[in-house]
């Protein structure tokens, strides 16, 4: 099936038609989505697209470079708090939205170095831990740094940040195009549509590019790519600062659309969620890592639904649904892993460097440590 | 709209519906139910709750969704006649997982549901970023436990909360402090949106009281070790520790001060002020005080059921489930009294209400927040929670307090 | 000085605690190279199994010794964990032992994740209190207080520590543990079960955490089903900072992550003129792990494990 997938892949008749399906599915979507299930699933839309960015972003550093972060989360909270403070009355400074986007990409880019310059002879857990603690202090700092001079106004957030404006064109307002009303969830997710097209097209790009194969390269075996003359150090660094910036541009667009941040949004739970998202997709393929953040962001939203289910299926509501939610959606972390140890959808090249071709070392027990260090 | 207390609306509506099948009901506005004299037709109304009801704030928004249910439960069975349709409620209750992100969702998710309020969020976290998308679609929204005063700084006409703000609070317990003679303040709190805002409102009145700070520390709403920042405040020899934070973390800070042996008084707030602190702090809970916004639940008319009520239901109140309860009535009584549960036209009243529940007068001030609510401060004592005074709250007792008396006769 | 005696004896009971803790995690670690993030979760059931039978034994009148009683709920506790930690090893972990490295990480997520969940279902949300059955007599030394119970802990993880090294060192279980720490496949050749073996760790180290679960419920007088999650995380610094793997650098790692905090806590504020202050607390400690792992990159005592893989 896998090879009949390629070469579908390849073929033009197959091809555009499929694209342009999906094009007009993802255009057609907010529409559809509140019509059959309510304006809270383009909400649910939007978010998805927001954690598409972070975990391609992610994904750079732990899909392609091999490097295991699990702090990932604190250049997301730099990227929201930059916008954050440069456009809401906290500081009184309203700056406007294109200036802030890559400027915050570019500070996330500065927090990635800074974290990956210290953790350049770290290997494997060693690194998640260091990755961890630097998500740790970015939070504790944004949480206390209200005083003795308040920056950002500590535990009780930002508040009435502006809404995302594109010269005159507010998205926080409705508007009406060719007769049709575009409310303001609407215009969110469009731009976040964009910007992930954006995103996805910059991953490709970046995925089969020389430092694209490098970060491979590195995640494969350093030593053997430091002997083949990679700059494992700027190479490394570089995965950093990539995966910082696409975390940088979320946060941005996370806080234009909130119009409210605080540090709570920005714990450990939420690196490791991101985790999960790229891992349980298929580390590495950008398909895979989509379809990971799509399940994950949906399934505890649509666990909402197992009370009117448990209604419709019994007659009566028997386990409440706020007690099932998380713990089905755990269940099903682990099913997806058993099921699918290298995740759902992983690349076909990392599916052939896994199988039981070629090196034997990666077939046994010994693996579990030998993949990935 | 005269300003009856809640009590007296819902009797008097109850014998209303009792007697004459519709009686008081009868003059409806014209226009839509106009068609239905006899068989008064039935709709269902939904009310919005949010907390967290997943994490480590789960107890307590459990305890929100436990209040919220026990209100809806008693108002349907009274059977209430709304613009002359009789009104079955239902509370559609969703955990936002104390995350901002979750909490945007699930309000839009009441809203999808038109939901005629909302009683929540929990967190002020959550409450300020969800009451955007309620205020959008004209959803009134009635928090029981969010505190941060931006919440209704944001010139939003929805958004009201049952709770003393923390400047509110954190007045009250400043200024007891000094009153009581501490002069050597050490204050604690836990880095949360709550704990951190009365903690800094607290220290402003110590302050302006005259009594001197001498020692500020924290911690986190996770942790269970505080002995390092005891020893820190030990050092420096206050006579008062002052804790911003929840019961999880007071109790067994309360029972580390102990072993430490630390003599200085403990003060919380009312995150502190609950059967659980009682029993976390085990033998060092004895004299311990806590302020809690509102009267005192078992001295209250009208209020004193309530416990009794709620406990053989869901078991133990943990803090915050009667403002949840008065939160729901307060919604309901508003709708009744506008004799209509469209939101846009039972605003206005809500923002008018004036009733007496069982935390205490609910009167909303022009931003939504409470006015001059009064504030009780309450000591251990042999294990249990004993009012101790209440702190303002004049104008709006004196204005509800009157109106009981021949209601009740 | 009595006040940095006190710090220092906070820093070290706190440290014997995450000790505690971390000895479980860096024991699979030491044989799967695994980070077993549910560890902190078994830790918590264990805490909230030897609960439940305490306040059954203090609800039913039986005149008991406090100590008695707590041990009687760490005997019930012990084999719930340990049956526990089988069946995690057994469902979430082994299937996947010739997986790519991070799909147990994200089965261990999940377990936790349904652990919590399962906790909170069955013992309730909220938090609860665990009865003062230890002797908990202050002493004064040099102007600090200590007691008993903090004694005893300290006292119990070095105990812990001391009989992991015993069994590691002295046994042939310990042999065929290391043995499969080096090379599995080896090990097995050489006729070591190597199923077993990982069976038998994730045995032990569960037994651990119910030990450290009774203990740090005891010791703060509270128990509830997210303790885990927040003690898991530190525990694993700790473990790290020792260089993880190594059985006595899990010890060494947790005394000085708990040592370092308590001073920080205490001492940050004073350092920089009220600048910054214990809120700083968790930085410093981190900052600390940064720069240990800078000039150390496999821990304090990680050298062996480096090696090793």
């Amino acid at each position: 099936m896998t090879g009949d997938w390629e070469k579908l892949k390849r073929d033009p008749r197959f091809v555009w038609p499929a694209f342009i399906a999906l094009a007009l599915l993802l255009l057609a979507l907010p529409f559809v989505a509140d019509w059959a299930l309510g304006r809270a699933w383009v909400r649910i839309a939007a978010f998805v697209l927001l954690y598409v960015m972070l975990a391609l972003g992610l994904n750079i550093v732990v899909g392609y470079a091999g490097l295991l972060d699990l702090g990932y989360v604190a250049f997301f909270a730099v990227g929201a708090y930059f916008y954050a403070l440069l456009a809401s009355p906290h500081f009184g400074v309203h700056l406007p939205f294109w200036l802030l986007l890559p400027l915050g990409a570019a500070v996330a880019c500065v927090f990635g170095v800074l974290l990956g310059a210290p953790t350049l002879r770290l290997r494997g857990d060693y690194l998640a831990i260091v990755t961890l603690g630097f998500g740790e202090i970015i939070r504790i700092f944004l949480v206390n740094l209200n005083a003795p001079v308040n920056i950002t106004n500590g535990p009780q957030g930002v508040n009435l940040i502006d809404p995302i404006r594109l010269g005159d064109f507010s998205l926080a307002q409705a508007h009406a195009f060719l007769g049709i009303s575009f409310p303001t969830v609407y215009n969110y997710y469009y731009l976040f549509l964009a910007l992930t097209l954006f995103v996805i097209f910059v991953s490709m790009r970046l995925e089969h590019s020389r430092i694209g194969r490098a970060w491979v390269a590195i995640r494969e075996d350093e030593v053997a790519a430091a002997a083949m003359g990679i700059n494992t150090r700027n190479v490394k660094l570089l995965a950093f600062a990539m995966g910082a910036s696409f975390g940088g541009v979320s946060g941005g667009l996370f806080a234009g659309f909130q119009g409210f941040v605080s540090p709570e949004s920005f714990t450990i739970i939420e690196s490791i969620m991101i985790l999960c998202m790229v891992v349980l997709g298929g580390m590495g393929h950008i398909p895979g890592v989509i379809l990971g953040v799509v399940l994950l962001v949906i399934l505890p939203e649509a666990l909402r639904y197992l009370g009117p289910l448990q209604q419709w299926l019994i007659g009566r509501v028997l386990a409440d649904p706020a007690d099932l939610r998380l713990l089905v959606f755990g269940l099903a972390l682990i099913l997806v892993m058993l099921l699918r140890p290298s995740g759902m959808w992983p690349s076909q090249v990392r599916r052939r460097e896994l199988s039981a071709t070629g090196n034997p070392a990666r077939n046994g027990p010994t693996s579990v440590r030998d993949a990935g260090e | 709209m005269s300003r009856r207390p809640a009590l007296g609306v819902i009797l008097s509506f109850a014998f209303a519906f009792i007697l004459a099948a519709c009686g008081k009901e009868a003059p409806p506005p014209p226009a839509p139910k106009a068609e239905a004299p006899k068989p008064p037709p039935e709709i269902t109304v939904k009310i919005g709750q949010a907390s967290p009801l997943t994490g480590p704030q789960a107890h307590l928004g459990k305890d929100n969704d436990n209040g919220a249910r026990l209100a809806i439960e008693e108002m349907n069975a009274k059977g209430l006649m709304i613009a002359g349709a009789k009104v079955k409620f239902e509370l559609m209750s969703e955990d936002d997982q104390a995350d901002p992100k979750t909490g945007t969702i699930v309000a839009q998710k009441m809203v999808d549901a038109k939901v005629a309020g909302v009683i929540g969020h929990l967190n002020s976290g959550t409450t300020i970023p969800a009451s955007k998308i309620y205020n959008d679609a004209g959803i009134p929204q009635v928090s029981p436990s969010a505190t941060n005063p931006k919440y209704t700084e944001q010139g939003y006409k929805g958004a009201f909360r049952v709770m003393a703000n923390d400047v509110q609070q954190g007045k009250v317990l400043g200024e007891y402090a000094v009153k009581t003679g501490a002069k050597r303040i050490a204050i604690i709190d836990d880095r949360t949106a709550y704990g951190q805002g009365l903690a800094d409102e607290f220290e402003k009145a110590a302050k302006a009281g005259g009594a001197n700070v001498v020692g500020r520390e924290f911690t986190s709403d996770k942790a269970t070790d505080f002995r390092s920042i005891l020893t820190s405040v030990k050092a420096k020899k206050p006579d008062l520790v002052f804790y911003g934070g929840m019961d999880g973390q007071a109790g067994p800070m309360a029972a580390q001060m102990k072993s430490l042996g630390i003599k200085a008084r403990f003060l919380g707030g009312d995150g502190a002020q609950s059967a659980e602190f009682i029993k976390l702090a085990g033998p060092a809970a004895e004299g311990v005080i806590a302020s809690s916004p509102g009267l005192p639940l078992d001295k209250m008319p009208g209020s004193k059921g309530f416990t009794e009520k709620f406990t053989s239901k869901y078991g133990p109140i943990q803090i915050y489930a009667p403002y949840a309860y008065d939160a729901t009535m307060t919604l309901i009584e508003a709708m009744v009294k506008a004799d209509s549960v469209v939101p846009a036209k039972y605003l206005p009243v809500l923002a008018k209400i004036t009733r007496q529940g069982v935390t205490g007068p609910v009167a909303f001030d022009e931003k939504g927040d409470l006015r001059n609510s009064p504030i009780t401060l309450y000591v251990v004592k042999e294990g249990k929670w004993d009012a101790l005074e209440t702190v303002g709250g004049e104008a709006a007792a004196s204005a509800a307090a009157p109106a009981p008396a021949p209601d009740k006769k | 000085m009595d006040i940095f005696l006190q710090q220092l004896i906070n820093g070290v009971v706190l440290g014997a605690i995450y000790a505690l803790v971390a000895l479980g995690y860096t024991m699979v670690y030491g044989i799967l190279g695994l980070i077993n993030f549910a560890h902190g979760e078994v830790v918590m059931i264990g805490a909230l199994v030897a609960l439940t039978v305490i306040q059954l034994l203090v609800g039913s009148g039986i005149a008991l010794p406090g100590p008695a009683i707590a041990a009687l709920g760490l005997l019930v506790a012990m084999p719930v964990c340990m049956a526990l930690g089988y069946a995690i090893e057994r469902v979430a972990y082994r299937p996947l032992r010739g997986a790519p490295r991070l799909a147990p990480l994200i089965t261990a997520i999940g377990v936790s994740i349904l652990l919590q969940n399962v906790a909170m279902i069955v013992w309730g949300r909220q938090y609860h209190s665990f009865p003062a059955l230890l002797p908990a007599t202050p002493h004064q030394i040099g102007g600090a207080t200590l007691n008993d119970l903090q004694i005893f802990i300290v006292l119990l993880a070095a105990a812990v520590m001391a009989a992991l090294l015993a069994i590691v060192h002295r046994t042939r279980l310990g042999r065929a543990m290391r043995a499969t720490a080096q090379n599995p496949e080896v090990a097995g050749l050489m006729g070591v079960n190597i199923n077993t073996v990982i069976s038998i760790t994730f045995v032990i180290g569960s037994a651990l955490a119910a030990v450290a679960g009774v203990m740090i419920s005891a010791y703060y007088g509270v128990a509830h089903y997210f303790m885990g999650f927040m003690l898991g995380l530190k525990a694993f610094t700790a473990a790290v900072l020792g260089g993880i793997g190594n059985i006595a650098g899990a010890m060494l790692g947790g005394l000085l992550l708990g040592v370092i905090e308590s001073l920080g806590a205490g001492y940050i504020g004073p350092l920089t003129g009220g600048f910054l202050g214990s809120h700083y607390q968790d930085v410093f400690a981190f900052l600390v792990l940064i720069l240990v792992l800078v000039f150390r990159p496999s821990g304090l005592l990680g050298e062996r494990v480096a090696e090793r893989s």
